[in-house]
């Protein structure tokens, strides 16, 4: 009979007995878990079965067994084993003595529950899940409905339409200002921006303003300005001077000839 | 003529007794006395007065349906002579297979409580993961903090339920723990024997 190959069927483990030494050794199974005396059951059935007495598997079952209960039992006390082996022998047996006989106590405080629960035990009653009766309603202050369906009613109300007129930015046509300055420019020599914008919106002002710029660019004219928000000075350009001249000499040829 | 009920009487306290016997029988968990007055909205005299007189017509033998009084509060409950018949019909998963661990593991909850796992372990000897959760699972006791260091594992204690089950009005009708024979001399004397005995 191989004792590492008796089969176990615990709560904790299931398999052959020396696999179960293995993950208690790589500490991969709680030995506190596991129910020695039941593989000693497991092991006595299995000698039982045989006829005849195995000393030799008898003799390395007793010494893996022991070896296992000694674990456990260093297991149970954990980070206290140390603190139980500094103690003198009396101190230690009184140590021991208080644990003891604590653990009584649980045991027979259990005996006494179980024998509660043996005599209720023709005690039914309604097992209902939480409380029915939860948190009492905030209390508020009598209302009255009518006042809420106003109040509904005030906002119920499709609100006015936005108006965008704002946003409708109406820009008069550039071309618009460089022929009335042209126009003007023909007229006379030189014109003050500022005066001839007086009056107008602050639109149609910016857009004279880009007139002005359009004309510089096309050199027809020459801008001045004594300082920064002086009014600004307009003349007609030399070159557009020149042409001008030569146009009003030509003009005056043909009326002439 | 008809002689009316004498739950339908004028009286004022029969009139509370049948609120209560109301509050009571939609109540799905025992009633503590203050829970039935504000719900009854009357005082708490009056309502102990008129839970006697329900206490005495909703008793053992004269009506299927008992008054208890039971973990801190009041609850009707089935009569006991019903049991029999109750319990071709219903189960009671809370009480049933309750192992000798799990009577164990209670009873360090409900002396020590609240109490964590490994004070568990340390008493009983043996890991008691698998006992707490099972206790959890069948509402016998539920967690009740942690302990104050950082990361301080859960404390258990017992519920309500278990009040109920065992049929106890509060933890205070355990026996008492000095009530609870361990004879720690005796211990005491035998440990010191083997002590002397060991070799220094």
């Amino acid at each position: 009979m191989v004792v590492h190959e008796l089969d176990l069927d615990l709560d904790a483990f299931e398999g052959p007995f020396d696999l179960l030494l293995t993950l208690v050794l790589r500490e991969e199974l709680d030995l506190a878990d596991v129910d020695v005396a039941r593989i000693v059951l497991a092991f006595v059935e299995r000698l039982a079965e045989r006829r005849e007495l195995d000393l030799e598997a008898c003799g390395e079952f007793l010494v893996l067994t022991s070896a296992l209960l000694e674990l456990k039992a260093r297991g149970l006390f954990g980070d206290e084993e140390a603190d139980l082996a500094d103690l003198e022998p009396e101190e230690a047996a009184e140590e021991l003595a208080r644990r003891l006989a604590e653990y009584r106590r649980i045991k027979e405080a259990a005996a006494w529950l179980s024998e509660r629960l043996d005599r209720e035990a023709d005690r039914f009653f309604r097992l209902g899940a939480s409380p029915l009766a939860p948190e009492p309603a905030r209390r508020l202050a009598a209302q009255e409905p009518e006042t809420l369906r106003r109040a509904l009613r005030r906002l119920a109300v499709e609100p006015p339409a936005v108006s965008l007129a704002h946003l409708e930015l109406r820009f008069p046509p550039v071309e618009r200002f460089v022929e009335r300055f042209r126009a003007l420019l023909e007229r006379r020599d030189r014109f003050v921006f500022d005066t001839e914008v007086a009056g107008l919106t602050r639109v149609e002002q910016a857009v004279a303003l880009l007139a002005l710029l359009e004309l510089r660019k096309a050199g027809s004219i020459a801008l001045a300005q004594a300082a920064p928000f002086a009014p600004i000075q307009v003349a007609r350009s030399e070159e557009e001077t020149r042409t001008h001249d030569e146009r009003r000499v030509s003009r005056w040829n043909a009326r002439s000839a | 003529m008809e002689r009316p009920l004498r739950l339908i009487a004028t009286n004022p306290l029969d009139r509370l007794a049948r609120t209560l016997e109301a509050l009571l029988v939609v109540a799905a968990q025992p009633l503590p006395t203050e829970e039935l007055a504000a719900a009854a909205n009357d005082d708490v005299e009056r309502v102990e007065t008129a839970l006697g007189l329900l206490g005495e017509r909703y008793r053992e033998g004269r009506s299927g349906i008992v008054l208890e009084h039971v973990a801190g509060g009041y609850a009707f409950r089935a009569a006991r002579e019903a049991a029999e018949a109750c319990g071709r019909l219903f189960e009671r998963p809370v009480q049933r297979g309750l192992s000798p661990a799990a009577l164990e593991t209670l009873a360090i909850v409900a002396y020590l409580g609240p109490c964590t796992r490994p004070a568990i372990a340390r008493i009983r000897g043996v890991a008691a993961d698998s006992a707490v959760a099972g206790l959890l699972e069948r509402g016998l006791i539920a967690e009740a903090g942690r302990e104050e260091e950082p990361g301080g594992a859960v404390r258990y204690r017992t519920t309500a339920l278990f009040e109920r089950v065992f049929g106890l009005e509060s933890l205070s009708q355990l026996p008492r723990v000095d009530e609870l024979g361990a004879d720690e001399d005796e211990l005491r004397e035998r440990l010191h024997a083997v002590a002397d005995k060991r070799p220094a």
